[in-house]
C-alpha cells in the first residue's frame, strides 16, 4: 500500500514542537512522526536545543530584579530641561485647549496629593498676605536656607530660580504638617507684587501625576516623587501659574540627579 | 525627533492617570526581557545595559503606545536596539568579544550550556532572535513576525535555518556523541 495520510510540511513539523499547531493537527504529525524517522529524529533534535536553550537561560527570569530598574527613577534620570523647553509649544496648545475650564474649577484627578495641597494652599494663604514677616529666612541668605531647610525635612532640597518666569526669591520658612514631617517652605514675588509658593515635604503617597487645582484666587500645581511632594501655589492664573511651576519642576527634578541647581535671584527688598 | 521630547512633563500633566498601568506592564515584563537580553546576547553586562535602555526608550515612547501587547512591544524596542548595538560594532575595527570563554572546565549541564551558547553565538542575528523569541520567550509565529517586521512566512524560514545550523554545529563540530545501537 502506498502512503495515504496527507504529508506534512516542515513548517508543520515546526508549529508542531512550538505548541502551535491545532488539536487535530497534532495527531496528524504524531502518526506521521511514527512512520517517518528522520523527521522524528528531527524533531527530537529541535526539541533538545530548545530544552537546553531554557535550561541555560531560563533561570534568569526567576531572579530578583536589580534595583538598576526601578522605573520612577529611570524614568526621572531620562528627564532633561531640553526635552521640556521643546515642549513649549505643545502645552500651551494643550493648556489652551484647557482654558475654557478655568477660573471656578477644581481638578480634582483623584490624585493622591490631595492632603499636601490642601495644607500648601493653607500655608500659601497665610503667608502671602505677609507684609513684615512672610518668611523666616531671606532670599539674601539663600545658602544657609537650604541647609537649614534640608537637614530638617531630611533630603535636599533648595529654592529653584524662578527668574525666567519673573520671579524672584522672598526667603523660606519651615512649616509643620498634619501628616508628621515637617515642610519646606518656599515664596516668591513679582514684579508686581504677586507672590508665589514652593511647598514640599516627605510623603508616604505613591508617586502621581501632575494635577492643577484651582481654589477661589489661589492655584496649585503639585506632584509626587520619590517619597517627596512639592506643590506650587499662586494667583489661579492657569497659564501663568503653569510657567512657573514647569520651571521650578525642571529644577527640583534635575537637581536631585545632579545635585546642582544655580542661586536664585533675591527679592531686593 | 519633536513628539519624542516632548512628553516627559506633558504625558504626566494630561496623562498621568494612565501612566500607572502602563509602569505596571512593563514592570512585569522586566523579567522576562533580561532573559532574552542574556540569550541574545550572552553577556550580563551587555544584557543588562540593553534592558535599561530598553526601558528608558519605553519610558520616553509612553505616549507612542496605544495599547496592545507592551510585552510584544518591549521586545521590539530590545531587539532594534540589539540590532544597533551590533551595527556600531561592526563598524568599530577588531575586537570581537564573542568567545574568549572557550576554556576546557566543567562538565556535565555546564558543558551542554556552553555549547548551546555558541551555537548561537554562530546564528546569523534574525535567525537567533526569532529562534529565543519562539522557544525561549513562548511568542506566538505571529508576534514575531510583528516584533521584527516581517511576514510569518520569513519567520518561519529564519526558525529553520536556525535550527538546521545548530543541529549541525551541535553533531558535526563537537567531538560527535555518537550512541551505540
Amino acid at each position: 500500500m502506498v502512503e495515504r495520510e496527507p504529508s506534512i510540511s516542515e513548517e508543520q513539523l515546526h508549529a508542531y514542537i512550538d505548541g502551535q499547531t491545532a488539536g487535530d493537527e497534532c495527531a496528524a504529525v504524531e502518526k506521521w512522526l511514527e512512520s517517518h524517522p528522520e523527521d522524528a529524529a528531527r524533531v527530537a533534535a529541535w526539541r533538545a536545543q530548545a530544552d537546553a536553550i531554557r535550561s541555560r537561560y531560563g533561570a534568569i527570569a526567576s531572579e530578583p530584579v536589580p534595583r538598576r530598574f526601578d522605573l520612577a527613577k529611570l524614568a526621572r534620570r531620562d528627564r532633561r530641561w531640553s526635552r521640556l523647553a521643546a515642549a513649549a509649544a505643545l502645552l500651551a496648545f494643550i493648556v489652551g485647549g484647557a482654558a475654557g475650564w478655568f477660573g471656578h474649577e477644581f481638578w480634582e484627578g483623584a490624585g493622591p496629593s490631595r492632603n499636601v495641597t490642601a495644607e500648601a494652599v493653607d500655608a500659601h494663604k497665610v503667608y502671602v498676605v505677609e507684609v513684615r514677616h512672610p518668611v523666616e529666612v531671606p532670599g539674601s541668605e539663600s545658602a544657609h536656607l537650604s541647609q537649614w531647610l534640608s537637614r530638617r525635612i531630611g533630603y535636599p532640597v533648595r529654592p529653584p530660580d524662578l527668574e525666567t518666569t519673573g520671579l524672584n526669591l522672598v526667603g523660606g520658612r519651615l512649616l509643620p504638617s498634619i501628616a508628621g514631617p515637617p515642610a519646606a517652605f518656599f515664596m516668591y514675588e513679582g514684579t508686581t507684587g504677586e507672590r508665589f509658593t514652593i511647598y514640599s515635604r516627605r510623603t508616604s503617597a505613591p508617586q502621581s501625576a501632575l494635577r492643577y487645582r484651582a481654589a477661589g484666587v489661589v492655584g496649585s500645581f503639585s506632584w509626587i516623587e520619590d517619597d517627596v511632594a512639592y506643590v506650587v501655589s499662586g494667583p489661579a492664573d492657569r497659564a501663568r501659574l503653569q510657567k512657573v511651576a514647569e520651571a521650578a519642576y525642571e529644577q527640583l527634578e534635575t537637581r536631585q540627579q545632579t545635585g546642582m541647581a544655580k542661586e536664585p535671584h533675591v527679592a531686593r527688598r | 525627533m519633536l513628539p519624542e521630547q516632548v512628553f516627559s512633563f506633558t504625558q504626566r500633566l494630561v496623562r498621568g492617570g494612565m501612566a500607572d498601568g502602563f509602569r505596571q506592564g512593563i514592570q512585569a515584563t522586566i523579567p522576562a526581557l533580561r532573559r532574552y537580553a542574556r540569550a541574545l546576547t550572552r553577556d550580563a553586562e551587555i544584557a543588562d545595559d540593553l534592558v535599561q535602555d530598553t526601558l528608558v526608550r519605553a519610558l520616553r515612547s509612553e505616549h507612542l503606545f496605544h495599547g496592545g501587547d507592551i510585552r510584544s512591544w518591549l521586545y521590539t524596542i530590545l531587539t532594534n536596539l540589539n540590532r544597533n548595538r551590533l551595527r556600531s560594532l561592526s563598524r568599530r575595527p577588531a575586537h570581537t568579544p564573542i568567545e574568549e570563554t572557550d576554556a576546557p572546565d566543567a562538565s556535565g549541564p555546564e558543558t551542554a550550556g556552553r555549547d548551546i551558547e555558541r551555537a548561537l553565538a554562530a546564528l546569523v542575528e534574525d535567525q537567533r532572535v526569532a529562534l529565543l523569541l519562539v522557544v525561549l520567550e513562548g511568542l506566538s509565529y505571529r508576534e514575531v513576525a510583528e516584533v521584527q517586521g516581517v511576514p510569518i512566512g520569513t519567520v518561519m524560514s529564519r526558525l529553520a535555518r536556525a535550527r538546521a545550523q545548530i543541529r549541525a554545529y551541535l553533531e558535526g563540530e563537537r567531538p560527535p556523541l555518537r550512541r551505540v545501537k
